[in-house]
């Protein structure tokens, strides 16, 4: 009994981390799998082929390099808006700047089946041919208002005496935006941007709706779900799985690095 | 080390305020100042938080604008000068040091600003001069709070500004780095020569570095002078309890003979010198500092001067403080006062509920106008 007290939390923490791994160790472990039949679902033989041979499957690949493509360009526009407005809302008072947050915020709220058909029902009676550019236009749609917000709360977040140091010690506004206010707020703004490009990337109910015959990957998953995903999606998903966690353990190493020359700096000085 | 005055294009030159005046909708936070800050000098704007001198302040730099009046320095108008045209230079309460930018870069900011090419040199001086040279290279966050004040000091003072302006700048560091920084600061000041206005709520900090302290209250100037100036004779009620404490008597003026004023209160007489006094009839308060007290217990009155002042009270608390002991006594009236009694006697001191005389020389006294 008192073994379980001591050691309870620690237990339910593997749990929840075994709930949230699972599911991606599983895709990991079937990308190395040699199927019976259409389906992979169950172990057979090891093997590499899909590794080896990642497009080997006609629309993977394809379909995978679309959805970065479209994620690139909807994030850079979208992030390139989306900061502007930013920095309007939290900067300037003027009319409608209450109105505006308000319908920046919208379209976050409202779900997304609401969003695809809406801009769907647009699209056709504009008599605009759906394909890759009515999923961009989608794409910079949805991810502007979570740049806003990211890059809002940066600013929000910034000491007003920062600008004020600046001004103080002879730069004019245009310096002053260029040396002080933009370095600083680049960290905010590249993270918006990042979860702009993941948020594009991966969706699919918008962009099945304004994709015409367009496939981008997720669209490409959910139709190979049907008759079954070949092992190369695994590969793929697994791949872009480990890019994330390279990137994450990165940032992460970099984080701890700078705090130990921090510690080690002030242990010294004083 | 020396700099020359002047490396800004602006010699050190006197600081006007002529009726300046700023409100915040009905809240008047500045209220028709007018005062000259020589140049060269150290002066300290005194006051509680909301008097209105951190407003003073940022209008100097040109971070807030007047709602009406002028600011000179020298014969150049500044008022409707831009914050990054002015001549003057900020140092910020908490510092603002830009966080992406090294110490070297920090204090090379307004020098690279001003178009100026090569700043290596006069950079590495000023660090020198703040003892900062080996940590050029560090991030503001790498750096200790006194550090940190110090590369806002030469951030601010390596653009020779006509004026450095100090907001609060010890505000934020423990009491003993404050005290350090309190010499530091003095030691830079009389180095360089520049007017520093410092802004500040602590008065024992405005005293000790301060040449002139102006005490503010409500947007007003209640008085303003030399440290020892104004703490011997403090001339409002406000200055005599801010700066520094007071025991206070509320009473009349009631004669006047040769320049010594006769004043009345609960049935007992008190002298005060005319020069000491702001009003000199009627209604007023007499005041004394507490060090200027002395106590004996009230079987001793006899040893005390005839013409000495005299209050009898009771003692309520002694706190022994090595050097002195504090008294808090109960007046007859049922004043509470203070007084400060330096531990020369061999005798132990006082306790509470003695009963004793509490007695200060006429030309300790001052008296008052009884509006705070």
């Amino acid at each position: 009994m008192r073994w379980l007290r001591r050691h309870l939390i620690g237990i339910i923490a593997i749990l929840v981390l075994v709930y949230l791994f699972v599911p991606i160790a599983v895709v990991g472990v079937l990308s190395f799998n040699s199927p019976v039949g259409k389906y992979n679902t169950s172990w057979n033989e090891f093997s590499i082929d899909a590794w080896t041979n990642i497009c080997g499957v006609p629309g993977v690949c394809s379909s995978f390099v679309l959805s970065i493509q479209i994620g690139l360009f909807a994030t850079l526009v979208a992030t390139i808006f989306g900061a502007m407005i930013a920095f309007a809302l939290v900067r300037y008072r003027f009319r409608g700047r209450d109105t505006t947050n308000l319908l920046i915020f919208l379209p976050m709220a409202t779900p997304e089946v609401v969003l695809g058909s809406s801009l769907l029902a647009l699209f056709l009676n504009l008599a605009f041919p759906l394909g890759f550019w009515t999923v961009l236009i989608a794409h910079i749609m949805f991810t502007i208002s979570f740049i806003v917000v990211a890059v809002k709360a940066r600013l929000q977040g910034m000491d007003p005496r920062l600008e004020e140091a600046s001004r103080d010690l002879y730069a004019n506004p245009a310096a002053t935006f260029r040396y002080v206010t933009f370095p600083l707020v680049l960290p905010g703004i590249l993270g918006a941007a990042l979860l702009g490009f993941a948020l594009s990337f991966d969706d699919f109910i918008i962009t099945f709706f304004n994709a015409g015959t367009l496939v981008t990957f997720p669209v490409y998953i959910w139709g190979a779900a049907q008759r079954g995903i070949p092992v190369q999606a695994y590969a793929l998903a697994t791949l872009v799985f480990l890019v994330a966690l390279v990137f994450v353990l990165v940032v992460q190493w970099i984080n701890h690095r700078r705090r130990r020359s921090l510690e080690a700096a002030v242990g010294i000085s004083t | 080390m020396t700099l020359a005055p002047g490396a800004n294009g602006v010699d050190v030159a006197d600081l006007t305020l002529i009726n300046l005046t700023k409100s915040f909708g009905d809240f008047i936070a500045v209220d028709d100042l007018t005062l000259t800050i020589p140049a060269g000098s150290f002066f300290a704007l005194l006051g509680p938080s909301g008097c209105g001198k951190t407003t003073t302040l940022r209008m100097v730099a040109g971070l807030e604008d007047p709602t009406a009046g002028q600011i000179m320095l020298g014969d150049r108008d500044l008022t409707s000068l831009k914050a990054f045209k002015r001549p003057v230079n900020t140092v910020f309460q908490s510092y603002a040091l830009f966080p992406h930018l090294d110490v070297f870069e920090n204090v090379a900011f307004g020098l690279r600003r001003r178009g100026i090419k090569d700043v290596a040199g006069q950079v590495n001086q000023m660090l020198e001069l703040v003892e900062l040279g080996p940590l050029a290279r560090r991030k503001p966050g790498q750096l200790s709070g006194g550090q940190q004040q110090r590369v806002a000091v030469a951030r601010a003072l390596i653009n020779n500004p006509g004026v450095l302006l100090l907001d609060e700048p010890l505000g934020a560091l423990d009491l003993k780095l404050r005290r350090q920084m309190q010499i530091e600061l003095k030691r830079i000041q009389t180095e360089v020569g520049t007017s520093f206005v410092h802004v500040t709520h602590d008065q024992e900090e405005a005293m000790t570095m301060a040449d002139t302290v102006a005490v503010m209250n409500m947007g007003r100037i209640e008085q303003m002078g030399a440290p020892v100036d104004i703490y011997d004779l403090p001339t409002t009620r406000f200055v005599a309890t801010f700066l520094g404490q007071s025991n206070e008597i509320e009473g009349q003026i009631v004669e006047s003979s040769g320049d010594e004023l006769v004043f009345s209160a609960y049935g007992q007489r008190f002298g005060v010198p005319a020069s000491r006094s702001v009003v000199d009839q009627g209604p007023a308060y007499l005041g004394v500092r507490p060090e200027k007290l002395g106590i004996v217990p009230a079987g001793q009155a006899d040893s005390v001067a005839a013409q000495a002042n005299q209050v009898s009270g009771k003692i309520t608390d002694t706190s022994f403080a090595g050097v002195s002991t504090q008294y808090m006594v109960m007046t007859s009236w049922g004043d509470e006062w203070i007084v400060f009694e330096q531990n020369r006697s061999a005798s132990q001191p006082l306790r509470p509920g003695d009963e004793v005389v509490v007695h200060w020389l006429v030309e300790h006294s001052f008296g008052l106008s009884p509006q705070v």
